[in-house]
């Protein structure tokens, strides 16, 4: 079970791995976009961190929702708005629950990423974020169904979504600015992807 | 990375900041976000709001004023504004007759947009949109979000706002606008890469002897890199293209040449100098011609030709009275 302590504690070391890897996703966006995943992301979470000691003091869902609502309001761009419906869609789907567990976890994923595709009118295939969030689902929702514990579900997930952000190398873009390289964006991984797998990752490490 | 700068986190509140005291008589800034709207409001008429991610000024505040736009919203440098800022614009500037927003074709543009319009119905605002992609350069297609708004996106403002002034209808003054839309077409290319001042480093690197052909605003890859090319052969390139994107012969047309944030004037006039040659040549009469910044890409090298083929209403909004910071007619 996690609790609302656990979860700012993970939305703390997701702010961390943005700042960390600001630099890494950047560059990959220069290559395919506009340059600015990186420095978007890290600015969403600082302005998440810094809401830490209050949202601690919140049901899960409430946290959730807030940290949406953040992103959506502070980032712009459009990792702001589909990263900030994910969460919202999520928190939405949790309620108003002091502790959750994997089911829960699940579910509120697959509701997050339902709101991404619907925000951003995408599906897989199109060398975006999706192409890691789907995969990585899909993976957790069998490991689960085989019967495994919490961390090995997480581990599944990651591996699934690093296998999916490698699968975007060959994809053309069909969708954000990506888009306009059509046949030029082959064989660059996506950094929306590649960002959604670090975040993954820091929840992985927290169970 | 070396700019006349304070600080990378304050660069945008600091820009703004500066041009509204430079232009107290058009400009004041919404308190707690980076929107610009016009120092005295005007009612009865459509109002009009428009934005994007900074650094490309002096677009969109610079337009705000008399004859053109009534908001501006200015994002991260090269980021979309997010939706709540879009929305305090939208209800700062509303009428009774209704908000066109002018977005440029960017998803992220188009989500906080849509986002900020769709909690504006709720409070009972009218809200209708038109999105300009007006960039030849990139594919319009099923498979694609679109092709790209740029500097075309200066005569939708110019011609919709002095439609808007008359106190056209919100229909009428989103017809005209998607007109524009359909009548304009731009293509640019660079020649040095612009530097995000958070991300300390020029977005993409070129050698020496080369150029990006078909270039974004925003530093995005154009259609391909080629060797550097004369200002007549890269000239003829760019209206190549946009030449065969819609039929212009014969008509009446309005040309801009803009600058990217790093090209003078100097070689703005040269290449201007082949683009009415070549236009005169084809047959195609230019009416008004625009040579200068009017879409920058922060530091970038390089610049783009917009052709708006006019009919009279066109001509005619063009030409009508606008005052604001950035343009005058």
């Amino acid at each position: 079970m996690t609790d609302s302590k656990k979860i700012v504690e993970i939305l703390i070391a997701m702010a961390k791995v943005m700042e960390e890897n600001k630099e890494y996703l950047t560059d990959l966006d220069n290559v395919i976009g506009d340059g600015d995943h990186g420095i978007n992301m890290a600015r969403g979470f600082s302005e998440v961190e810094k809401q830490a000691d209050t949202l601690v003091q919140k049901d899960i869902g409430t946290i959730l929702k807030t940290v949406g609502m953040t992103l959506v309001s502070k980032v712009g761009g459009s990792s702001g708005p589909l990263y900030g419906t994910a969460f919202m869609k999520a928190g939405m789907a949790i309620g108003a629950k002091e502790e959750i567990d994997i089911n829960d976890f699940l579910s509120a994923l697959e509701t997050g990423i339902e709101g991404v595709k619907a925000r951003g009118r995408s599906t897989t295939g199109e060398k975006t974020m999706l192409d890691a969030m789907v995969p990585a689902l899909d993976a957790m929702k069998n490991e689960l169904a085989a019967g495994a514990d919490p961390k090995s579900v997480l581990a599944a997930g990651v591996t699934a979504a690093q296998e999916g952000v490698e699968a975007t190398k060959p994809m053309v873009a069909t969708k954000g600015r990506a888009s306009y390289l059509g046949e030029r964006s082959v064989g660059h991984q996506d950094p929306g992807a590649t960002s959604f797998t670090l975040l993954l990752t820091e929840i992985g490490k927290a169970l | 990375m070396k700019k006349l700068i304070n600080s990378v986190e304050t660069v945008e509140d600091e820009m703004i900041q500066g041009l509204v005291k430079a232009y107290p008589q058009y400009l004041k800034k919404i308190d707690g976000h980076n929107v610009v709207v016009r120092a005295n409001k005007k009612e009865g008429k459509v109002a009009l709001i428009s934005g994007g991610g900074s650094g490309h000024e002096p677009a969109h505040a610079g337009y705000v004023g008399e004859g053109m736009l009534d908001a501006a919203v200015a994002g991260a440098v090269y980021t979309s504004p997010a939706s709540d800022a879009i929305l305090e614009g939208i209800k700062a500037i509303a009428t009774d007759q209704g908000v066109l927003m002018v977005i440029k074709n960017y998803t992220g543009d188009v989500m906080n947009f849509e986002m900020a319009a769709e909690m504006a119905e709720m409070e009972g605002i009218k809200v209708k949109q038109v999105i300009v992609n007006d960039d030849v350069a990139v594919k319009d297609s099923l498979y694609t979000v679109g092709r790209r708004g740029v500097a075309g996106t200066v005569f939708v403002h110019k011609i919709a706002g002095a439609l808007a002034e008359t106190g056209a209808s919100l229909d009428d003054v989103q017809a005209v606008a998607q007109k524009v839309i359909d009548n304009v077409r731009t293509m640019g290319a660079a020649i040095l890469p612009s530097t995000i001042p958070a991300a300390g480093k020029p977005g993409f690197e070129l050698a020496d002897d080369e150029m990006e052909v078909g270039i974004g605003i925003h530093g995005e890859p154009g259609t391909h890199r080629e060797k550097m090319m004369t200002a007549n052969e890269i000239t003829d390139h760019l209206l190549d293209k946009i030449l065969a994107d819609i039929d212009y012969s014969g008509s009446e047309v309005a040309v801009m040449v803009n600058g990217a944030g790093s090209t003078p004037l100097m070689e703005l006039y040269i290449i201007n100098n082949r683009v009415a040659d070549v236009l005169a040549e084809k047959g195609i009469k230019v009416v008004q011609t625009f040579v200068g910044e009017y879409m920058t890409s922060i530091d970038m090298a390089g610049f783009s030709i917009s052709v708006l083929k006019l009919d009279d209403q066109l001509k005619e909004l063009l030409a009508a009275k606008a005052d604001t910071p950035a343009m005058k007619a």
